[in-house]
């Protein structure tokens, strides 16, 4: 049998052809790539749509739909179209058409790398009715307990913002503002009380100017799928 | 060579890569992903079959190509090669389990640097007819994907008290949070290659004691 | 390759013959962990022989068992797992579940020695190397601690001890936070008598600094543990933190940082085990130091209550390169290069 990197080397290949050759390979890659991408997008879009309505259902209990909200010209109104670089929050609507509240994302520095939450916010009572971790890296075991550990999220059904959130010792909390922490974990838990602080601050002077009722516009009706997946 | 000669060659490198050279136990290479995304049964089985996914087409595509591609460009064109498989790969797996995805994160584009993958192009796939480069493939990808599930497997067990999700042990099992963590990971890799090693040794000495006991009647 | 009664001399020449074997040396200190036991016991009951026991059965079965197939033998005679079992049992908290203190006396002897070529070989801590494979493996069970239930409750079993292999305990133990977890969440400071004699929550053997002081005497006597080793860690460690008191009135005083958490206790017993720390008086200065400065950098700064395990640990692996620049020069010659 012939060595083909000897049999190769008998035969230099000419400058042009390595250019030609690694244009080629280029190009085709280039392509097969590109007919992936469009043929995996709708797929993927689709999903990231779906976990994202599937975590404000789970952060905002009793809505029946939900709508986009973003800035526009100073004030926080329905927005449909995605801006670039505009940073949007979600309005959910309960089964008469009026607004309940609004599910905000939110990120902040945890104990490993950043965490990006999405908490369920109702700007009349001023108060976090749920929060949904949706990206973190917090150590399995311990500080993943921020959403596993359904004793930790039950802190966050109804909490008071005001004056601010407090994180307290496990088992010592007392008012509607305050905490639990989880042992073991307790910078993870303050980075979750930190990040809705900041959330909370960001948005609650918008959302305090914006005039809360009817939904008033067509809604987004969930999909019986994507509520039966949540469930599961 | 006859085609029975050929079958039983390709035979041959496809069973070579499970166990005589396998890529982690025996080559110890690839080991960056294979303590990373091991801390689960089912990340590992993602990760090892995505990486044999990509090493199966990448080696079918050099093989076929060996002939066409320049020997100064030859490194250049696997990377390529690779790099368009792995991408393929990772939009596949985002649009079909985007939950695991999020697990495995930036491990998957992180195949394009898997040693192994390169390491058989240039030692394998480039010299050998479609085949045979297939079989290898599939042998050394097999391997890959045996080690990382078996991993896998073991600390999601201690770490989790689970396997694929299924709990084993009850609602009370006190989880090994260490086996889930980076230290873990060489924990468990080094107690496996401690044991593969240990009956690789007694097989060995088995076979030598074999040969000096038929070479030598009087023992 | 069964060379019963030969022995390795880690020192460098002249050398000299004496009766010091490694049985010997182990049942010294043996021997001078025995007050620690009895006042674990007087402290936490029964508890604290149970969980000593599992730990060291833990250590004593996995010698055994790996001992059978090894080229050099059986090696349960000279004590090591046993003593291993022991000082892993006494860094263990009253309540942790008897199982968990098996595991770790296994990993004690099976990561921490064995898996290096047996004793003598390995670098770390075998102790230490099970209490940092505990503290990793089951951080809660590993940080809970009970308040000593004094001689009334010797009988007394803390129920979380009883948990089913690879179960977390069932019941809610009541738990109490020890010296340093007090000064460094709560800036509440425990009165010096009660660290003396061993009235506080903490690990099996930590809570009494008189009586690892009368354990360390006799292994000092007995020149069974490098005097200097211990020395420097203490010295380093109170010159150390009195400089962080001078600085900060909320760090502990000198004498407090000494007596809380297993600073003593470690640099007693742990830090001044023959195999894993350096042969040249020099070497154990530096060893020694670098110790007590780590425990007290991570006690301030790091994110653990108590540091002195991982202080040991590290200073251990550097040990080798201790040795090495601390190499006696030859009368007349220059130098060793490095």
């Amino acid at each position: 049998m012939k060595d083909p990197i000897i049999e190769s080397r008998r035969y230099e290949a000419s400058p042009t052809r390595l250019v030609v050759t690694l244009g080629l390979a280029g190009l085709l890659s280039g392509l097969a790539i590109v007919s992936a991408y469009e043929w995996t997008r709708p797929r993927i879009e689709a999903n990231h749509a779906s976990a994202l309505r599937e975590a404000v259902f789970r952060v905002l209990p009793g809505i029946v739909g939900l709508q986009r909200w973003a800035q526009r010209g100073g004030e926080l109104r329905p927005a449909d179209e995605d801006r670039a670089g505009e940073r949007a929050i979600y309005a959910g609507c309960d089964d008469r058409d009026q607004l309940l509240g609004f599910a905000i994302p939110a990120e902040g520095a945890g104990f490993q790398d950043t965490i990006k939450l999405l908490f369920g916010y109702l700007p009349d009572q001023r108060s976090i009715v749920g929060v949904e971790v949706l990206e973190s890296r917090e150590t399995p075991g311990l500080g993943d307990r921020i959403y596993k550990d359904q004793a930790f999220l039950d802190n966050f059904r109804t909490l008071l913002v005001d004056p601010e959130i407090v994180l307290v010792k496990n088992g010592t909390k007392r008012a509607a503002h305050e905490v639990d922490s989880i042992t073991g974990a307790t910078i993870s838990s303050q980075a979750v009380v930190n990040i809705l602080n900041a959330g909370v601050q960001e948005w609650s002077r918008l959302l305090s100017a914006t005039r809360t009722g009817s939904c008033g516009q067509t809604l987004e009706q969930p999909s019986p799928s994507g509520r039966n997946a949540t469930s599961g | 060579m006859s085609r029975d000669g050929q079958n039983r060659r390709a035979y041959q490198e496809l069973v070579k890569g499970l166990w005589r050279e396998n890529p982690v136990f025996v080559q110890v290479l690839g080991m960056c992903p294979m303590l990373a995304v091991s801390n689960s049964a089912i990340n590992a089985l993602t990760m090892g079959l995505a990486t044999f996914t990509v090493l199966l087409s990448s080696s079918l595509m050099v093989s076929s190509l060996r002939n066409l591609i320049p020997r100064q460009v030859r490194i250049s064109c696997y990377i390529i090669v690779i790099a368009t498989f792995v991408t393929v790969i990772d939009f596949v797996l985002l649009a079909l389990v985007p939950d695991v995805h999020k697990e495995l994160g930036a491990f998957i584009p992180l195949i394009v640097a898997n040693c192994m993958i390169l390491g058989r192009q240039e030692a394998f796939a480039a010299k050998h007819p479609v085949g045979l480069a297939a079989a290898d493939a599939a042998g050394m990808g097999g391997g890959f994907a045996l080690a990382l599930f078996g991993l896998g497997g073991f600390r999601e067990v201690l770490g989790s008290g689970s396997l694929f999700g299924v709990s084993l042990f009850g609602a009370h099992f006190e989880p090994w949070v260490i086996m889930l963590l980076p230290p873990g990971g060489f924990i468990s890799l080094g107690l496996l290659l401690l044991v593969l090693n240990w009956v690789r040794s007694r097989r060995t000495q088995r076979s030598e004691d074999l040969v000096t006991a038929q070479g030598n009647p009087s023992r | 390759m069964k060379s019963k009664g030969a022995r390795l001399i880690l020192q460098p020449a002249p050398l000299l013959r004496s009766g010091l074997t490694t049985p010997a040396a182990m049942r010294d200190v043996v021997y001078a962990l025995v007050p620690l036991v009895i006042g674990a016991s007087w402290w936490f009951g029964l508890s604290a022989l149970l969980v000593l026991l599992a730990a060291t059965a833990g250590a004593v079965i996995t010698e055994w068992i790996f001992s059978l197939g090894a080229a050099r033998g059986q090696s349960l005679q000279d004590l090591s797992a046993t003593l291993t079992g022991m000082l892993l049992g006494l860094t263990l908290p009253p309540g942790l579940p008897l199982w968990m203190a098996f595991v770790g006396g296994a990993a004690s002897i099976g990561l921490g020695k064995l898996i290096w070529g047996g004793l003598g070989q390995n670098p770390f801590n075998p102790a230490l190397v099970g209490r940092a494979f505990l503290l990793g493996a089951f951080p809660t069970a590993m940080t809970t601690w009970q308040a000593p239930s004094g001689p009334a409750g010797f009988l007394g079993i803390i129920p979380s001890n009883l948990a089913l292999p690879l179960q977390q305990p069932t019941v809610d133990a009541l738990s109490s936070a020890t010296p340093l977890g007090l000064m460094k969440f709560q800036n509440q400071e425990t009165p010096l008598p009660d660290l003396m004699l061993g009235h506080t929550a903490g690990c099996l053997g930590e809570t009494s600094g008189l009586l690892i002081l009368l354990g360390g005497v006799y292994l000092a006597l007995r020149r069974s543990i490098d005097w200097r080793i211990t020395v420097a860690v203490l010295f380093s460690a109170s010159v150390f933190s009195g400089l962080l008191h001078l600085f900060d009135a909320d760090n502990p005083q000198p004498i407090v940082a000494l007596f809380s958490g297993g600073l003593l206790f470690g640099a007693i017993f742990m830090a001044t085990d023959p195999v894993t720390s350096p042969v040249t008086p020099r070497g154990a200065w530096i060893f020694g130091i670098g110790i007590g400065v780590l425990a007290i950098l991570i006690r301030t700064f790091g994110g653990y209550p108590e540091g002195i395990m991982y202080a040991i640990l590290l200073m251990n692996a550097t040990t080798p390169l201790i040795e090495r620049v601390t190499q006696p020069r030859p009368f007349g010659r220059g130098r060793p290069t490095l």
